[in-house]
């Protein structure tokens, strides 16, 4: 079982990031849970959603220790902590460009970088303004983690959402521009 | 007899899968009022109305005093009618809850269970629908958004079987159910048609029939024996219950029924006893234990009423020790399950952990130590050392 | 013009029903049978037609009839309405209220009817306090009057519903009163045939409460309605028209002194002359402010 905590700000799409991740886990046989922040939210302030992605999951309870933490904006290092509970030898991946991939990370830590954002700029995803970073950070999660097939996650964006074109090759651009850092 | 051949499984959240309960059962009238976190099920339910994804009437009504009271007066006028609510909602109806109840009408509701105020909190508690226990209604608690699909349409059923005639509400765990999503498999409306026949009930309020619904009794003898039909109608409820379950396996090969889930019960000599959401790290607390060579099982309860006597019977009257988890507690008292419970098992060592107040998150790890805990109290004393255990901020107090 | 004697003679109050002498209620409820016969039915929230019924499993009211919690009634009201309607049944559904029913405890439940423009109609049967607890004040009981709960004298004025409920912009707005049975009949056969949400204000002395003879029950209502102190008017789509009935009183000289209503009830038998006094101007007020609405009204 992998559990994910996805870093963003209201409006970014985390929650929509961690369903695409259960839809795609779905069509390769495994089950999940996509799971918001229980509590209010606000636009453009901190937000957290999780998966929880793997087959014969029984637990519900909040996710704690994560396996992996997904920063949809490298801004927030600084206001939450993004590391909390990370299991040793965790896997950090964040939407970042590669000017300021000077990020410290924890130690035992591997950490990976993707500019989400640049890429979603770069295929019109653009939504009031807010590049729309979820479905690129999910190609290059698929990647570093290997939690679903990107076929799979191609997929479930086409069926899902309604740039689903636009949307996949974003992902699948992300995924093949992922970068270990630190 | 069509069976369901194919899955269709979507990733929904529980609140939508009450929606498409509450759409495949061709409910006629729905009349809500928004509260977190039963919210999206207002919306999606009015989105299916308005875009003619689902044939009904959706009443927006300004409390939700008013939203059983037209649930129920569309109901008694002889269509299918549904609500759903949480928490402070719950409790604005209540007077309404029992009213449905008393006069036998069959109506299904959803209850996103929270935690009363104040302070304000959202989060999951089992407090506003224990509150319900004693009004007249089955009351049905999901483990998961399958089955809140699965059991709301069993309740359509249950309900509007004339052994039963008795309105029924499933609740499901605030955000943990409500918000999360996971796979559902969503069965065929003709499935759905199949196994839900036109809707029954014992009486019909309609232009003819000149007869009155509540008036005063002739005598206390006569409003005793209503009363007391009630409880005879709760009793039957319970085969009821079973064979509806047994009836939705052959149609949808998915079995979600019965009072009680009970896992890795054989040969078990302690019990936990839970409900909900969180049985789901009970369960892996279970595992755990084993694995450690405790020889422990989980009763997980899917019906609180009617209250599941015979199953109490067959698995709990012998068992070395009982340990009751209630997401609720009734002050000066102890947990509602517990309460319900102990008298059920009289010779048995039993004790109440009353956990997960105000939404505090109990994990399997928790669960796991703390029956580990109370297990060594047995094996050394012979019983438990209390009654009732509080839980919060990761300790026994 | 509706002749009493055209109306169906089919009772829809049955003989032996449990009303005190005297009972306006009564009354009210055979209108609203002779008016909408076999396709009444009603809902009915706690309140003196509650016991009205007599004892089940028998009734007293040959209508169909659900009794309901007392916030409720208008909720329930459109909800039977709703299914009635989507089972293809002729239905007239009747929210028949007290002032408790309407003006207090189920007010919001009434406001949202209105507002949500609900296929029902509301009747609050106004005797002006909680009779069937044993008469308490009401934000329908008038200025002056005893209850026991105002024993010095109600100090604040009655609440005006009927403007209140004109404000919700509902198609159809009445006030009537049981001493005036063909108006009010008239009124009912209007409200059936207008589809939304109907009101009508029913004024319904009660002699138990009001404390007069029960045979008194008729006279004390045209009383009300000929000193000018309870008006009869409607309102269709907004346009408010005072009722042919009460338009003479809208000239002060023809209206009946205030002291004959009052003085046939023991619930005024101490009120003084300043509270007269703050009566009389209470009803000249409320003429000029309806006269003056009935005159901007006609022009939308």
């Amino acid at each position: 079982m992998l559990e994910i905590r996805f870093h963003g700000r209201g409006g970014q799409g985390a929650v929509t990031a961690a369903e695409l991740l259960v839809g795609a886990a779905l069509r390769d046989g495994l089950q999940g849970q996509a799971i918001p922040l229980f509590g209010a939210e606000r636009r453009g302030a901190p937000v957290v959603a999780y998966a929880r992605i793997g087959k014969d999951i029984k637990v519900r309870s909040g996710i704690r220790e994560p396996d992996v933490v997904v920063v949809l904006d490298s801004a927030l290092i600084r206001l939450v902590d993004v590391y909390a509970g990370l299991k040793k030898n965790g896997i950090v991946l964040i939407n970042s460009s590669k000017s300021e991939s000077n990020i410290k990370l924890p130690e035992g830590v591997k950490g990976y970088a993707v500019d989400a954002s640049k890429i979603a700029v770069s295929h019109g995803l653009v939504l009031s303004g807010w590049p729309l970073v979820n479905t690129p950070i999910l190609g290059a999660l698929v990647k570093v983690t290997g939690v679903v097939s990107l076929n799979s996650l191609v997929e479930e964006i086409k069926a899902r959402l309604p740039k689903g074109e636009l949307n996949a090759k974003a992902a699948i651009e992300a995924y093949e521009e992922v970068s270990l850092i630190g | 007899m069509m069976v369901q051949t194919q899955k269709n499984i979507k990733v929904i959240t529980g609140n939508y899968s009450v929606a498409e309960a509450a759409r495949l059962a061709r409910v006629k009238v729905v009349s809500a009022y928004p509260i977190t976190p039963q919210t999206t099920i207002v919306e999606k339910l009015d989105e299916y109305i308005e875009t003619g994804k689902m044939d009904a009437v959706m009443i927006r009504v300004e409390s939700e005093h008013s939203a059983l009271a037209a649930a129920y007066g569309a109901a008694a006028g002889g269509v299918r009618a549904f609500t759903a609510t949480s928490s402070q909602g719950l409790l604005y109806m209540h007077e309404m809850v029992w009213w449905v109840a008393n006069s036998r009408i069959p109506l299904v509701m959803a209850v996103g269970t929270r935690v009363l105020g104040p302070p304000w909190n959202i989060w999951d508690e089992h407090s506003d629908l224990l509150d319900q226990r004693d009004t007249g209604w089955l009351i049905a608690m999901a483990a998961n958004n399958q089955e809140v699909l699965d059991m709301l349409i069993q309740m359509f059923r249950v309900t509007e079987d004339e052994r039963v005639f008795l309105p029924g509400m499933v609740g499901l765990d605030a955000f943990i159910l409500t918000h999360t999503s996971e796979p559902v498999d969503i069965p065929d409306q003709e499935i759905v048609d199949q196994f839900l026949p036109e809707r029954k009930q014992p009486y019909i309020i309609e232009p003819g029939n000149p007869i009155s619904m509540g008036n005063l009794p002739s005598t206390a003898v006569v409003h005793a024996r209503l009363r007391y039909d009630m409880w005879k109608s709760m009793q039957n409820a319970k085969e009821v219950i079973r064979q509806t379950a047994r009836e939705w396996e052959k149609l949808t090969g998915r079995f979600s029924g019965d009072l009680v889930e009970c896992y890795r019960c054989e040969n078990a000599k302690y019990f936990i006893v839970g409900m909900g959401a969180w049985t789901g790290d009970m369960k892996e607390a279970v595992d755990i234990l084993r694995d450690n060579g405790y020889e422990v099982g989980l009763f997980r309860l899917r019906f609180v009423r009617p209250f599941p006597d015979e199953e109490v019977a067959k698995y709990l009257s012998n068992a070395k020790g009982v340990i009751v988890f209630d997401r609720a507690v009734s002050m000066g008292s102890g947990g509602p399950i517990f309460l319900d419970l102990g008298y059920r098992i009289r010779n048995v060592p039993v004790t109440d952990v009353i956990a997960g107040l105000g939404g505090e998150d109990v994990n399997f790890n928790m669960f796991s130590e703390v029956v580990k805990g109370l297990i060594s109290e047995v094996e050394k004393e012979g019983e438990f050392k209390k009654l009732i255990n509080f839980y919060i901020g990761g300790e026994l107090q | 013009m509706i002749r009493l004697q055209d109306l169906t003679k089919k009772k829809y109050l049955l003989p032996g029903n449990a009303a005190c002498p005297g009972c306006p209620l009564n009354m009210g409820l055979r209108y609203v049978g002779m008016a909408f016969e076999d396709k009444t039915v009603l809902v009915v929230p706690a309140g003196c037609t509650s016991v009205i019924q007599g004892l089940m499993p028998k009734t007293g009211i040959n209508m169909p009839l659900l009794n309901i919690a007392f916030a409720a009634s208008p909720a329930a009201a459109a909800g039977l309405a709703t299914a009635l309607a989507l089972r293809g049944k002729d239905a007239i559904v009747v929210s028949w209220a007290g002032d408790g029913g309407s003006a207090d405890i189920g007010f919001a439940s009434l406001s949202g009817a209105a507002e949500r423009n609900d296929n029902i109609i509301h009747i609050v049967a106004d005797n002006e306090a909680y009779m069937n607890t044993g008469i308490q004040r009401s934000s329908l009981t008038p200025f002056g009057a005893w209850t026991t709960t105002t024993v010095k004298g109600k100090q604040e004025q009655k609440k005006d519903l009927p403007l209140i409920m004109w404000a919700h912009k509902v198609p159809y707005i009445a006030t009537a009163s049981v001493g005036y049975p063909i108006d009010f009949i008239e009124k009912l056969k209007k409200a059936q045939q207008i589809k939304g949400f109907k009101y009508i204000h029913l004024h319904a002395p009660c002699p138990v409460g009001w404390r007069f003879d029960p045979g008194m029950t008729v006279e004390v209502a045209k009383l009300a309605v000929q000193t000018g102190m309870w008006i009869l008017f409607e309102a269709e789509n907004g346009k408010i028209r005072i009722s042919p009935t009460s338009r003479p009183y809208a000239n002060k000289k023809n209206r009946t002194p205030l002291e004959e209503y009052l003085k046939l009830q023991g619930r005024f038998e101490k009120v003084t002359p300043e509270m007269i006094k703050k009566m009389y101007e209470e009803i000249d007020n409320n003429w000029r402010i309806l006269l003056e609405l009935e005159e901007i009204t006609s022009k939308i």
